[in-house]
């Protein structure tokens, strides 16, 4: 049975105006232990789509369910990274990864702890006791991951986690993150708009089409790719096959957006 | 051999800014001693009124006389105790006013031009009517100096609420966070240089707010002193006055600054 289930889940926003619609009709089951990729162009939702499956923001039609049990507001088993690490300036790196056991009320001294050791574990528990200003953006990003999975989330939601980073800090830290992703045996959903992301990191890539946004395409990756870390997988002769298909996909999206 | 250079280079580089900041501290001195010499000596020579304008010599021993008969303390005291009240409940009440704001963006909707036409009005023209109302005495000078910065602060703060990124409170929020938490944990902190900040702007304006105070109903305290020394034609005794109130409020500011560095030194 899947993990996370989505049924025909739908947004409108209201202004004075108007009426949008983001999203409509979107259904998806996630396997424990998947890693899905969202893609698409930009405003086609996709953020909105990971606000509603972290419980931030309640779908206007359709329903989201964890093991069965109904999303309604921040779920204990859901963690979100954002596109920025928003790590709080005034806290030591310590206070900003135990944060979320702190408003979750698991602050034992097991779980932090247990939060140290993730941090030693990506190569970063000198950092301690600096604040945040200290660190690189690499850095910080990396400890925006640790502050995630410190309250042991099931599934993890990321959204565009590199797309603040320079191309080199982002190719060192996909594979940091889906090698731990699997370690830890999560559950994940990238948002992104960089195909050779989506394609090297997931096992299955979803495209969405915008106005309003839909699931367009799904595509199973090639278990070559699956298999292999995220720099490596951009190497493989599958890549670019694969790279080939989505982009000309996302040029139909493009076009039909046009007509 | 480039490293010894290169250190050369960086000391006649600190060199160089060694001097420029003695040359300033040394044009700052020259303007403070000519002033007062200035001052002096116009006296003196009757340039200007001596009755009107004293002189640093006669202020100078009055301020002696005062101190070694005592009877400056108390008036020191009691104006530096209402000032820092003043300013310290001012910011903390317009703190909180700013935070109850927060928290119901209808009362804020409602409170709105409210706020705007209170921060118009002169605060100094209520003085009169606390007096009657809070009556002559203590209460109503601190009053004064919470009035005067009260609104003022809770526009400032209120405004540094509001423009705090959300997406911190997307962070707290996905941890399942409610409204109370998302405000200790991200609001006030991340406001607090504003509020250090607005207690800046609020040492000024409680001294301006308990002077006047003590000009109203006080029989004791600088402003007192100021009111009396006009009364008996003792200006000597109003310009004491003044610049003692002149160097307490440097040293408030300066210790203001001071709390702001220690408090804020790890924000980016």
């Amino acid at each position: 049975m899947a993990l996370l289930q989505l049924k025909s889940v739908g947004q409108t926003y209201f202004s004075k105006t108007s009426a949008t619609t983001a999203l409509e009709d979107i259904s998806l089951s996630v396997q424990e232990g998947e890693f899905i990729s969202l893609l698409g162009p930009s405003g086609c939702g996709k953020s909105t789509l990971l606000s509603m499956i972290a419980g931030l923001l309640t779908p206007t039609v359709g329903t989201v369910t964890v093991n069965n049990q109904l999303v309604t507001s921040p779920h204990p088993k859901i963690g979100y990274m954002l596109q920025q690490d928003y790590l709080f300036p005034w806290k030591t790196i310590q206070d900003n990864i135990t944060l979320g056991l702190k408003l979750r009320n698991q602050h034992s001294l097991e779980n932090v702890q247990a939060a140290v050791k993730l941090l030693k574990e990506i190569g970063l528990d000198h950092t301690l006791t600096k604040y945040p200003s200290e660190l690189s953006g690499g850095m910080r990003q990396r400890v925006a991951l640790v502050r995630t999975l410190a309250t042991q989330p099931k599934i993890l939601l990321l959204d565009e986690p590199f797309s603040a980073l320079d191309y080199q800090t982002k190719l060192k830290l996909e594979d940091l993150v889906s090698s731990t992703l699997k370690e830890h045996g999560k559950t994940a959903i990238l948002v992104t708009h960089d195909i050779g992301e989506a394609i090297a990191m997931s096992d299955t890539v979803i495209l969405l089409s915008t106005n309003p946004g839909r699931i367009f395409r799904t595509f199973k990756m090639p278990e070559t790719l699956k298999t292999l870390p995220p720099f490596e997988a951009r190497q493989h002769p599958d890549f670019s096959a694969t790279f080939q298909q989505i982009w000309e996909e996302l040029e139909h999206i493009e076009q039909n957006d046009k007509e | 051999m480039n490293k010894t250079i290169k250190s050369k280079i960086h000391q006649a580089y600190l060199e160089s800014i060694k001097k420029e900041n003695r040359n300033i501290r040394l044009v700052q001195l020259f303007i403070f001693i000519s002033f007062f010499l200035l001052w002096e000596v116009s006296s003196l020579r009757g340039w200007i009124n001596p009755l009107l304008f004293s002189s640093p010599t006669k202020i100078g021993s009055l301020f002696i006389e005062k101190i070694s008969d005592g009877s400056l303390y108390i008036h020191v005291f009691f104006t530096l105790g209402e000032t820092v009240l003043g300013f310290i409940l001012g910011t903390l009440l317009g703190t909180l006013l700013a935070a109850l704001l927060w928290w119901s963006p209808f009362l804020s909707k409602v409170l709105d031009p409210y706020l705007v036409v209170l921060n118009a009005m002169p605060k100094v023209a209520l003085g009169p009517i606390l007096i009657v109302a809070i009556g002559p005495n203590f209460g109503s000078i601190i009053a004064m100096g919470i009035l005067i910065s009260i609104i003022i602060t809770t526009l400032v703060v209120y405004t540094a609420f509001q423009n705090v990124d959300a997406n911190y409170i997307k962070v707290v929020r996905s941890f399942g966070g409610n409204k109370k938490q998302c405000f200790k944990e991200v609001i006030l902190p991340a406001c607090f240089p504003n509020i250090i900040s607005s207690l800046k702007v609020n040492v000024g304006l409680s001294w301006v707010g308990v002077i006047v105070g003590e000009f109203l109903v006080s029989k004791q305290g600088l402003g007192y002193m100021i009111i009396y020394g006009f009364q008996v034609f003792n200006f000597t005794l109003v310009l004491m006055s003044l610049l003692i109130i002149a160097v307490m409020a440097t040293v408030m500011y300066q210790g203001v600054e001071w709390l702001e560095r220690k408090l804020i030194k790890h924000r980016l």
